[in-house]
């Protein structure tokens, strides 16, 4: 008896909470084509990835296919291939992040520090802009400035040293990818730090300056400490694309002579996968890769909740 | 009382090393920033210029810090073939019909998850946060791509990226930032949610659409990898794949193949003509920019801090 009474009225409890969303329809309609991408554009990849346990091929389908477990992952972890590419993503990552990271903060405290607002625009727009060119574009205008011929090498050489060719030698490779990603990005990474300076209550620089501090204090104890949320959520990001190494930078720049330092996951992935033709082993691969980011992400962002710091979710 | 008129005088005790080391420290602040802003303008202004000189000043000159033999030879002749300019109508065509799409899709959903009240708002918003942490990667993409149809169609390049979850989470946040009373008082006089967006939250938050819309324009101005991956005809490329068999993969060829050619002319007008190239390009993005750099932290502030 008491069963049916709680039953019933959990039906009634659902019928109201159906008649509440009924006078949301409108929202709802409004939601719809973006869900609907999110379903078709994300969610059903995701059930591809099935194929990375699969023999898949496309004539027979995901249900034909032949089913292999692990096969396909205990393959990759034996080949020495996969296990530079893995290394070469994880060093160039690294690499970005530690020599990446800081520039922006210091460029953004030291423009901060500039009263005139002309100069500060000036510099604003210049930095910024190499953000929105593609690697294509930017990674075209670095083989002419450092490509054979072009301006590093002929004005090295004009004050005596001999260059060797920079794109095609293992030994810079990584360096340029490096130091060309904060030449075209440090600018642009900068805007997220110069807002979360905006937000810094004035008066706390008010306060410090009747206590005598100077405007170097002023920037190491005020706005310094006044960026550590946004750091932290820059942090998150980047852990998030720890196996990304930027592919497009990559795919534009390398070539084979530099294979051995510059090739990473996203290159090898397009290659077997899209090139090879090699659908499931490709798809293990990037299961392999998006799991692991997937799990830095949603560490990163437990370290910072832990810390009492602003996260993603 | 006393303890502050020690201070003062303390300071101006201080004043002349105080400001001497301001001053340094100024010109240091202003140098540096100065020698980063060169850094980023440098290799596009000689490309500009290498674009615009004739292949005999660019083969002689190491820096061009403005055209020498003013020319525009390069440039007519980038423009007589057929496929830059075909590539070109590729891309402007994604590009303003992507952008177009993509800020009404991500308009029309930001506004239903800026309501508080919305039934299932969190467990919707949870369903969009798990794909930007969780991406099934490139082939699985390729074959939905391919079994929907698309390869070699524009589409391919549009629909799979019609919604960035980042740039709907910012517009999200800045229209809960947005004062309710209007928007209250709109719904008490019986307008429709559809007209409360467009003729209300939107014309409002004109800052954030037009920053979020050079985003998305941009990104389809930079289309590379989906070009890559899903058009083989090379007539529908989009702009940045030519781009790169020209400037790129020419070049390559030139490193591997003929190291003694450096000098020779050919090589060098060909030099002038991949930096047209690439600027020919930039120029589309380059006027645009200006318009809407303005309004960046405005939009990006507005969307960050969360009401």
């Amino acid at each position: 008896m008491s069963d049916l009474v709680s039953h019933s009225s959990r039906r009634s409890h659902f019928r109201q909470e159906l008649r509440r969303a009924w006078k949301y329809r409108e929202l709802y309609l409004l939601l719809l084509p973006a869900l609907l991408f999110f379903v078709i554009f994300r969610y059903i990849p995701m059930g591809g990835l099935v194929m990375g346990f699969q023999n898949f091929s496309p004539a027979r389908g995901f249900l034909g296919s032949p089913w292999v477990g692990f096969q396909h992952f205990e393959t990759l972890f034996a080949l020495p291939k996969f296990l530079e590419v893995f290394r070469n993503t994880v060093i160039i990552s690294l690499y970005k992040l530690f020599i990446g990271f800081p520039i922006p903060v210091i460029f953004a405290l030291l423009l901060n520090e500039v009263r005139r607002l002309f100069f500060k625009r000036t510099i604003q727009t210049v930095t910024y802009f190499p953000h929105f060119l593609s690697w294509v574009v930017y990674g075209g205008i670095m083989v002419l400035f450092i490509g054979p011929g072009g301006v590093v090498p002929e004005g090295l050489e004009m004050i005596g040293f001999q260059m060797p060719a920079l794109l095609v030698n293992p030994r810079y490779f990584r360096a340029i990818l490096v130091i060309t990603n904060i030449m075209k990005e440090f600018g642009w990474a900068a805007i997220v730090y110069l807002a979360a300076i905006a937000s810094i209550d004035p008066s706390i620089y008010e306060a410090a300056m009747v206590d005598g501090a100077n405007r170097f204090q002023q920037a190491m104890y005020i706005t310094l400490p006044g960026l550590r949320g946004v750091m932290g959520i820059v942090f998150i990001l980047s852990m998030g694309s720890i196996l990304e190494a930027g592919f497009e930078q990559v795919f534009v720049m390398y070539n084979p002579a530099v294979y051995s330092v510059g090739d990473i996951l996203d290159t090898y992935i397009y290659r077997i996968g899209l090139v090879d033709g090699r659908f499931s082993l490709a798809t293990a691969v990037g299961l392999f890769r998006s799991a692991i980011a997937a799990v830095m992400i949603v560490l990163a962002n437990q370290i910072l909740k832990r810390a009492d710091q602003p996260t993603l979710w | 009382m006393s303890a502050r008129i020690d201070t003062t005088a303390y300071a101006q005790q201080l004043q002349p090393t105080r400001q001497y080391s301001n001053r340094l420290a100024e010109t240091t602040i202003y140098s540096v920033l100065l020698l980063l802003g060169i850094i980023s303008v440098l290799p596009i202004l000689h490309t500009v210029n290498a674009s615009l000189s004739s292949p005999e000043k660019v083969a002689q000159a190491v820096l061009l810090l403005w055209p020498q033999d003013f020319t525009l030879d390069s440039y007519i002749f980038i423009f007589k073939g057929e496929a830059l300019i075909r590539s070109f109508g590729v891309t402007v065509f994604i590009t303003v019909v992507g952008t177009a799409l993509n800020l009404l899709v991500t308009a029309a959903a930001a506004y239903p998850l800026s309501r508080q009240d919305l039934p299932g708002r969190r467990s919707i918003m949870l369903f969009i946060m798990v794909t930007f942490i969780f991406h099934a990667g490139i082939v699985p993409g390729f074959i939905l791509v391919r079994s929907l149809g698309l390869i070699n169609s524009l589409w391919a390049m549009i629909w799979p990226t019609l919604v960035n979850v980042f740039y709907l989470i910012l517009l999200r946040n800045f229209f809960e930032n947005l004062p309710d009373s209007v928007i209250e008082s709109a719904r008490m006089d019986g307008a429709s949610e559809l007209r409360i967006l467009f003729q209300i939250v939107i014309p409002m938050s004109l800052p954030a659409i037009a920053t979020m819309g050079l985003f998305y324009a941009v990104s389809h101005w930079n289309e590379f990898f989906r070009g890559i991956f899903y058009i083989y005809e090379p007539a529908k490329w989009p702009l940045q794949v030519l781009l790169r068999s020209v400037v790129i993969q020419a070049n390559l060829n030139e490193i591997g193949f003929s190291n003694q050619d450096m000098y020779g002319n050919a090589a060098v007008s060909q030099l002038t003509i991949r930096a047209a190239t690439v600027i020919a390009a930039i120029v589309p993005m380059a006027l645009l920019y200006p318009f809407v750099q303005r309004f960046f932290v405005q939009g990006i502030v507005l969307g960050a801090e969360k009401g």
